[in-house]
């Protein structure tokens, strides 16, 4: 017996203590919830029944403001230049992020610590602060309002956290397998290929998931670069779409609905990869 | 061993080794390094437009810190930029932890609570920000309604109409929208203590808070470095969830005002004024860069040096 028990009642009571954990664990994830269902239920709903009954269950037959979003809107548009701007990052950050990440894992050389110290720099410095001279850049370049001008920033954002995810895993890898290899007389670029690279899928998952939510969900560079509708990602898209219908309420849910739905499913389906991978950065 | 690593590479070897990493690192010149290092450049010049001026100094700066028309709106954001990350720190990342604790115990349903925790966060601040705008409607959003419907009329306000709540409503909306990434961030971190030293804790009869304070939040510290370091560049970086929900002005009267709007408006323009001051832009972007740069190495480092190795 300690001193101590006597200020600590809550010691002595495990099984209230683990009731009041249920209480706060089920009351937060109803917070954390029911916002994203309140808007789905929303999307079914005509503005008149959000205002008269913004709890009540709608009927779920009615996909009017779905049809219309996706029929009169450019919502697909957006979609698809998400898809495109995002699909190419990742593919370019996966590529640049395992070409030197794998130089620097597997081959000795004098100049790996300058190039690990110079994507250390680039993971510290955030790029946002930098959008003028990028801005200028990409002018000079002809790739404002472009999908172009995105996919280069994204990617200059992303590839050195995939160096030092691609580096940390490649490094683990025993060198028998390359030596070996070498004995039957392997190019550099074929262990590279057919030995080490197979080896390196999960690392690339997480790399690629660290990536692309961000990137499917920014809306600062978009908003910064893209002036025509036809190139706008969906997260730009939606506030122009937002703007447009404000007072129809039922498109408005609809819209986010929509927006919303591929990465929650994503996610939902793959939760375990998706934490992993988001918030790899923080965790050793 | 035929094959040594020891051995003076080849050229065939070096070339290729080249090929592998200069490709990633002239990408990363052009696109991080040049720039970041014109944006400390054009904060010296005179701007019109997009063309670039005479050299001009420190003149922006000076503009930006003591002018009359710059310093007043700078200083009144940077406070608001400051209250969003103590109140972010405490409800988000202090949120997380707690979270985190009841879930490290593994309790019914932790599964799900640890995934509903995390849904959020995937989502874009965009659809955050919108989806919480419509919920804090005065008028028809269920804020309101459900106040209304409780009988609680006097309670209910036009929440990001009123300058009193507008800034707490938007941190709120930001730690609904992040609160998973410290939880789940402190969850790992939790997991990684050695579960005998949380056993023993216990057999002596240690107190759930004493245990907390004396063993489990020092022992997280690794997490908590980063997470506040994380949280102190974001929260002066803030501009989304703000732009979505006020608008670039940081309405209303600029109670909800922070950097990153300022930002965006000097340096891109906005409705009511339509100039763009690439100069001013850039030195305000500077000294953000640097103020981060500098309060985010010492926050590092002193909270470093509370992680203790085990």
């Amino acid at each position: 017996m300690t001193a101590l028990t006597s200020q600590a009642p809550a010691s002595r009571q495990p099984i209230s203590f683990a009731l009041l954990a249920q209480v706060i664990l089920i009351a937060n994830s109803f917070i954390m919830l029911y916002p994203v269902v309140v808007m789905v239920l929303s999307a079914f709903k005509t503005t008149g029944e959000i205002f008269e009954h913004p709890f009540a269950l709608p009927d779920f037959t009615q996909v009017g403001n779905f049809a219309k979003v996706l029929g009169e809107t450019a919502m697909p548009t957006y979609f698809m230049n998400s898809i495109l701007v995002t699909g190419t990052s990742v593919l370019l950050i996966l590529v640049l992020g395992t070409m030197a990440g794998y130089a620097v894992a597997r081959y000795e050389s004098r100049t790996n610590t300058f190039i690990l110290l110079f994507f250390l720099a680039g993971l510290m410095l955030p790029l946002k602060l930098a959008v003028i001279p990028l801005f200028i850049l990409l002018r000079d370049l002809g790739l404002l309002d472009s999908r172009w001008s995105l996919i280069v920033t994204y990617t200059a954002i992303g590839l050195p956290s995939a160096v030092f995810i691609m580096a940390g895993f490649l490094r683990t890898l025993p060198s028998e397998l390359e030596d070996a290899a070498r004995i039957d007389g392997a190019s550099e670029p074929r262990i590279m290929w057919s030995v080490m690279l197979p080896l390196a899928r999960p690392p690339m998952a997480i790399a690629a998931i660290q990536n692309a939510v961000p990137i499917w969900n920014d809306f600062f560079f978009p908003l910064v670069f893209i002036q025509t509708d036809a190139r706008k990602t969906l997260p730009q898209g939606l506030t122009t779409f937002m703007g447009e219908y404000t007072t129809d309420w039922g498109m408005l849910f609809a819209g986010l609905t929509i927006a919303a739905a591929p990465i929650t499913l994503l996610y939902i389906a793959l939760s375990r990869q998706f934490i992993q991978g988001m918030t790899a950065g923080a965790v050793k | 061993m035929l094959v040594s690593r020891k051995q003076a590479p080849s050229l065939k070897r070096q070339l290729w080794v080249a090929f592998l990493v200069v490709p990633p690192i002239v990408f990363m010149s052009l696109f991080v390094v040049y720039p970041i290092l014109s944006a400390f450049a054009y904060a010296f010049y005179d701007w019109q437009g997009l063309a670039r001026g005479e050299f001009v100094g420190l003149k922006n700066f000076k503009e930006v810190l003591f002018g009359a028309t710059m310093a007043p709106v700078v200083w009144n954001a940077f406070l608001h930029n400051v209250y969003a990350l103590v109140a972010l720190m405490i409800i988000q990342n202090g949120g997380g932890f707690l979270l985190a604790w009841l879930l490290y115990k593994e309790p019914f349903g932790f599964r799900f609570h640890r995934i509903a925790v995390f849904v959020p966060v995937v989502l874009s601040t965009i659809i955050v920000g919108f989806l919480w705008k419509l919920f804090l409607n005065p008028n028809f959003g269920i804020i309101n309604q459900a106040l209304y419907s409780l009988g609680l009329d006097s309670l209910a306000k036009p929440w990001l109409g009123d300058s009193s709540t507008a800034l707490g409503a938007l941190i709120l909306a930001n730690a609904w929208h992040f609160v998973g990434f410290p939880t789940l961030v402190y969850l790992a971190g939790m997991q990684r203590i050695p579960p005998e030293i949380i056993e023993a804790a216990r057999l002596d009869g240690t107190s759930e808070w004493q245990l907390l304070k004396n063993i489990v939040w020092p022992l997280v510290a690794p997490s908590t470095t980063i997470l506040f370091t994380l949280l102190f560049i974001g929260a002066f970086n803030w501009f989304e969830i703000p732009y979505v929900m006020v608008g670039l002005d940081g309405s209303p009267f600029g109670t909800t005002d922070v950097l990153g709007l300022v930002f965006y408006r000097t340096a891109f323009g906005n409705q009511s004024a339509s100039i763009q001051n690439f100069g001013m832009g850039s030195a305000l972007a500077t000294l953000l860069f640097l103020f981060i740069v500098v309060f985010a190495s010492m926050l590092t480092l002193w909270l470093r040096r509370r992680e203790i190795q085990f």
